[in-house]
């Protein structure tokens, strides 16, 4: 039993590691000790952590599947294709609108699947004879009902293992169907070690399947695509009205609010802006190469982070007028951040927080929370690569295991007609001396503070460690761990669907985040854990009752 | 429009599921798992799934849920699970010490045909099972049936735990069947009332509907024990609520241990909680108490009082069997008219209890529930004739707003309201609370419609 309210914690961080490794066998007491990493990182040398490795079998996870990743995730956003979930019926059940993704189909004509489950249902009969012919008629009757642009197929454990060829019957129905681009997804839960897997697995498919088959996109005299944004609680919507204070053209977003054609004209767009590293940086090394698509890493979360991204953008482009018009934004936007800033800081300055989500969340997160005066004490990845934690310099020395080596590396050249540079060598040149990094990510290391812990692929029990013994005022992670957390007394925010809320992307965002962490830190709940005669169990003296 | 492409012609379809109406075999099973005493449900398979039924079950219940899963990747996948499934066991002994572990499998490890008794056997031979710890399991696959199937399965993986010495107990088990944890605790103060000693199995009361202390306890105080379980062999009967969720974990008992069982409905609504408690009042030879039948006396109250609103209102329905025949029932009591239902839980006797239970209604009943009875049907059916109340999960909600019609949450899963886990549908007080979230949600609809010259203060 753990309360989160006894004893002082304390305050050593290698007294902590030590304190969670002795419950494991030695096994895995080794495997851990290295996906535990107490930060030094306050010189120029990062110090190396593993990430990207199996779960240990037993080991209460906060993962998911490569399914969840590739359909879930980067499919899961875009309202006008039909999903279908070739398996039996529960992967495609609980992929069904549970990731709070919002998305605008409000024109008359729009079309929206989003809202609806298709999945082919497979029953025993199908697992011992295959499920080709059901999966084929599966699409037909979809096409039947709905006509749509796109249609594509995910496959889930069994299908592997029976060995459906699904990117056979796709390119089959495609042909029959002729107006229709149907496409699959050897995503099987299996396939990697985390969702990760499923996200290089989607970016594969959408680039080779989707991206470049329509030749004209939003018109705009900046045009940008933003990756990695999923729109979560209407995050695409806040930074999609501040590119459009601005005058920048968003021609496509990867995967949030986002449409067919969005997706299949992202090669004319003139840069790529990406938001979550981890998820979709396959894409803009692809589109560089391909179609000559600089990319920038930007973020979004923050009032600051989002300023910084917003003048990353004007510089790259580098005209004036457009340099001060994203001044005039900033300028217009922040008075009322800083007002709510001011105002609930107070309220939360020199808390702590903790933060074990996705694959750049728990770094981006940290701004808002700095913005709040609140330190983040420990942090980690579910399924980043090391890159997301030390930076994209080590991806030259990363080992590829057996895991990774599975899912294909897409080999990507300049596109004969469609390649063209966006900026001259010199240009980008003169760019990168005056600031701006092309390609560059630093990682979640370098941004914390020494002394911090950064622990990989966290699992529920070393979460109740942390908690009792570092005692944040705040920890951020998914549903599975909500409630584990809160029943200590700690209060949780959920940072993948956000629980409810939103968004917390921009400067509106900013300032919805804001009241929501004040909210959480300082509910009156958390008081009251303990009913009177707990507090004061001793009873010193009797009552007469008058 | 939510449901913008759903067209109101039906055509058949064969191959494509749409908006289904059940999920997977092994959510099924965890759910189960977690009402046996100081349990940890285990997930053999990759970790997928594991984390969906986790954070569906979480959504639902409001809880922590934690299981452990064999986190399969390539390797595990052509080679077999067993050393995944053995070091599991070994991690999890070690780390979280449960008292029992409940495995299942997934549709990954029953198509590579893991052979769980013989990996548990091994397990057990080689050690990784400490003295006095458990492990129970059943097979899931998910192509078969559906949640409702996988939880039948492990509960009657728990049925397969007990034993007979010879010596009756002088209980009687209950299974009360895939209910929320507030149900279950009704059971018990039902039967406590009546004056019968049971074994409620599984018992996620205290368990999934536990407090907020400051303190975090994986394994808290409720659930049925495996000692339990065990003795279960030696009552004198079972009572099993619903022939889809808990029959064969009776039958098992009856067959195997000679503990005579009777499938009844669960007690949802006037009729069904009837024959339950007169069931139990037989089988245990005990007479009902005034207090009971005050109960029922306060729910007949409230149909007569409620009449008038409920009469000839047509109803649409989406769930899981054993919950909708009895909530069929009970319409029809107060004299609503289910006119659609829907169950993705295949089972032949289904449609000819439906259709028995509404013979005497002036039409004939939309009733499905094969792998293509989804919510897409039900949608379609709707459009064709309109209804005046939808009753179903949360996914409901979309139609609900197309088509404007009230939506009472009821079933598995509810994901955008709360309160469920709390207070019971079952038993008398359980019907009192039905009744009075169906006629609110007829009322708040007429108080919002009214045109103002019609709308009332005494309504
Ligand atoms: S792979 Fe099978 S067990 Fe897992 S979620 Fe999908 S249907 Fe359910
Ligand atoms: S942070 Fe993680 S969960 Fe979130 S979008 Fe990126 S990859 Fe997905």
């Amino acid at each position: 039993m753990i309360s989160a309210h006894d004893n002082k914690a304390p305050a050593d961080p290698a007294v902590i590691k030590e304190k969670i490794l002795t419950k494991y066998p030695p096994k895995v007491a080794r495997k851990r000790a290295k996906q535990i990493l107490i930060n030094e990182a306050l010189q120029n040398e990062t110090p190396e952590i593993t990430a990207n490795v199996r779960t240990i079998p037993g080991i209460i996870t906060m993962r998911g599947c490569t399914y969840a990743g590739c359909k879930g995730v980067i499919m899961g956003p875009t309202r006008d294709i039909v999903n279908i979930t070739h398996g039996p019926i529960g992967c495609g059940f609980y992929s069904w609108l549970t990731r709070r993704n919002q998305t605008d189909a409000t024109a008359p004509d729009a079309q929206n699947y989003m809202t609806y489950c298709f999945s082919t249902d497979m029953q025993d009969k199908d697992i011992i004879f295959g499920g080709e012919k059901k999966l084929e008629a599966a699409i037909q009757e979809a096409y039947d009902l709905f006509h749509p642009k796109g249609i594509c197929v995910f496959a889930t454990c069994p299908v592997g293992l029976i060995g459906d060829d699904i990117h056979a019957v796709a390119a089959k129905m495609k042909k029959k169907l002729g107006d229709c681009n149907v496409f699959a997804f050897s995503c099987e839960g299996y396939k990697g070690v985390s969702q990760s897997a499923g996200h290089h697995i989607a970016n594969n498919q959408v680039f080779r399947h989707l991206v470049g088959n329509k030749d004209e996109g939003k018109p705009g005299k900046y045009r940008i695509n933003l990756l990695g944004e999923y729109n979560i609680g209407g995050d695409g919507f806040e930074i999609d009205r501040l590119l459009n204070k601005c005058g920048i053209t968003n021609n496509a977003t990867f995967s949030g609010n986002s449409s067919y054609d969005q997706f299949a004209s992202a090669h004319t767009s003139d840069l790529n802006a990406v938001m979550c590293h981890r998820s979709i940086n396959y894409v803009a090394d692809m589109l560089e190469v391909k179609y000559g698509i600089p990319w920038i890493k930007v973020n979004f979360i923050g009032a600051g982070a989002a300023a910084k991204s917003l003048r990353k953008i004007a510089q790259y482009f580098g005209d004036q007028e457009l340099i001060d018009r994203v001044e005039e934004v900033i300028a217009e936007e922040m008075p009322a951040v800083e007002a709510v800033a001011k105002e609930v800081r107070p309220r939360t300055d020199g808390k702590t927080a903790m933060l074990f989500v996705g694959g750049s969340r728990a770094h981006h997160y940290q701004e808002l929370f700095k913005e709040l005066g609140m330190k983040t004490i420990s942090a980690g990845y579910e399924f980043a690569h090391r890159d997301d934690y030390e930076g994209r310099h080590v991806i030259p020395n990363l080992k590829v295991d057996a895991d990774s080596r599975n899912i294909e590396e897409l080999e990507v050249e300049a596109d004969e007609s469609l390649y063209s540079p966006r900026k001259s060598e010199d240009e980008l040149k003169a760019l990168a001396e005056s600031g701006l990094e092309f390609k560059g990510y630093e990682g979640m290391i370098p941004d914390m503070e020494n002394g911090t812990m950064v622990i990989d692929d966290l699992n529920q029990y070393e979460a109740e460690q942390l908690v009792e013994l570092l005692k944040p005022d705040i920890f951020c992670a998914g549903i599975k761990e909500k409630f584990s957390i809160q029943k200590l007394g700690i209060p949780m925010k959920q940072l993948h669907s956000y629980d409810s809320g939103g968004p917390y992307a921009g400067f509106q965002g900013a300032i919805n985040f804001y009241r929501e962490i004040d909210r959480l830190v300082n509910s009156k709940v958390w008081g009251y854990m303990k009913a009177p005669w707990q507090e004061n169990p001793e009873l010193s003296a009797t009552y007469v009752w008058e | 429009m939510l449901l913008r492409h759903t067209p109101e012609k039906i055509a058949e379809r064969h191959a494509l599921t749409i908006n289904p109406a059940k999920t997977c075999q092994p959510i099924g099973a965890m759910y189960a798992a977690l009402g046996v005493h100081g349990c940890l449900p285990h997930s053999h398979g990759s970790q997928g799934c594991c984390a969906y039924h986790r954070s569906t079950l979480t959504r639902h219940y409001k809880e922590p849920i934690s299981a452990g899963t064999s986190s399969f990747t390539e390797g595990a996948s052509v080679f077999g699970g067993q050393a995944n499934l053995l070091q599991a066991l070994d991690n999890i002994f070690t780390v979280y010490e449960p008292e029992v572990v409940a495995v299942h499998t997934t549709c990954l490890s029953e198509t590579i045909g893991d052979d769980l008794p013989q990996i548990v056997d091994k397990a057990t031979k080689d050690g990784k099972i400490p003295k006095g710890k458990d492990v129970i399991y059943a097979n899931t696959p998910s192509y078969v049936g559906s949640h409702v199937t996988g939880f039948s399965n492990m509960v009657k993986g728990m049925a397969m735990k007990a034993e007979h010495t010879g010596k009756k107990n002088g209980k009687v088990n209950i299974i009360p069947g895939w209910v929320e944890p507030a149900d279950m605790e009704e059971i018990k103060r039902l039967a406590g009332l009546i004056g019968v000693e049971i074994i409620l199995f599984p018992d996620t009361s205290g368990i999934l509907n536990g407090p907020l202390s400051g303190e975090y306890k994986m394994f808290p105080e409720g659930g049925v024990t495996i000692d339990a379980l065990k003795s279960a062999g030696d009552s004198i009967g079972t009572l099993a609520m619903g022939e889809w969720c808990s029959a064969d974990a009776a039958r098992y008992l009856d067959t195997n241990h000679k503990v005579p069982c009777r499938v009844l409905d669960i007690p949802i609504g006037l009729m069904a909680t009837d024959r339950f408690v007169d069931a139990l009042r037989i089988i245990a030879g005990v007479s009902v108490p005034e207090e009971v039948t005050h109960e029922r006396g306060q729910l007949v109250d409230m149909i007569s009082d409620m009449h008038q609103y409920f009469f000839h209102k047509k109803v649409a329905l989406a769930g899981d069997p054993d919950q909708l025949i009895a909530m069929t029932e009970f319409l029809v009591s107060i004299d609503m008219w289910p006119v659609h239902v829907v169950s993705g839980t295949p089972g032949k006797a289904f449609e000819k209890r439906i259709r028995e239970l509404t013979a005497d209604l002036p039409y004939e009943v939309n009733v499905k529930c094969d792998q293509n009875a989804d919510m897409f049907l039900l949608h379609q059916w709707i459009k064709n004739e309109p209804v005046d109340m939808l009753i179903g999960n949360t996914y409901l909600k979309y139609m609900a707003r197309d088509e404007d019609i009230p939506l009472v949450r009821w079933g598995f899963p509810i994901l955008d309201r709360q309160g469920h886990q709390y207070f019971p549908t079952v038993g008398y007080k359980g019907g009192i609370r039905l009744l009075e979230k169906i006629l609110n949600a007829l009322l708040d609809r007429k108080d919002r419609d009214d045109p103002e010259t019609s709308f009332e203060l005494v309504m």
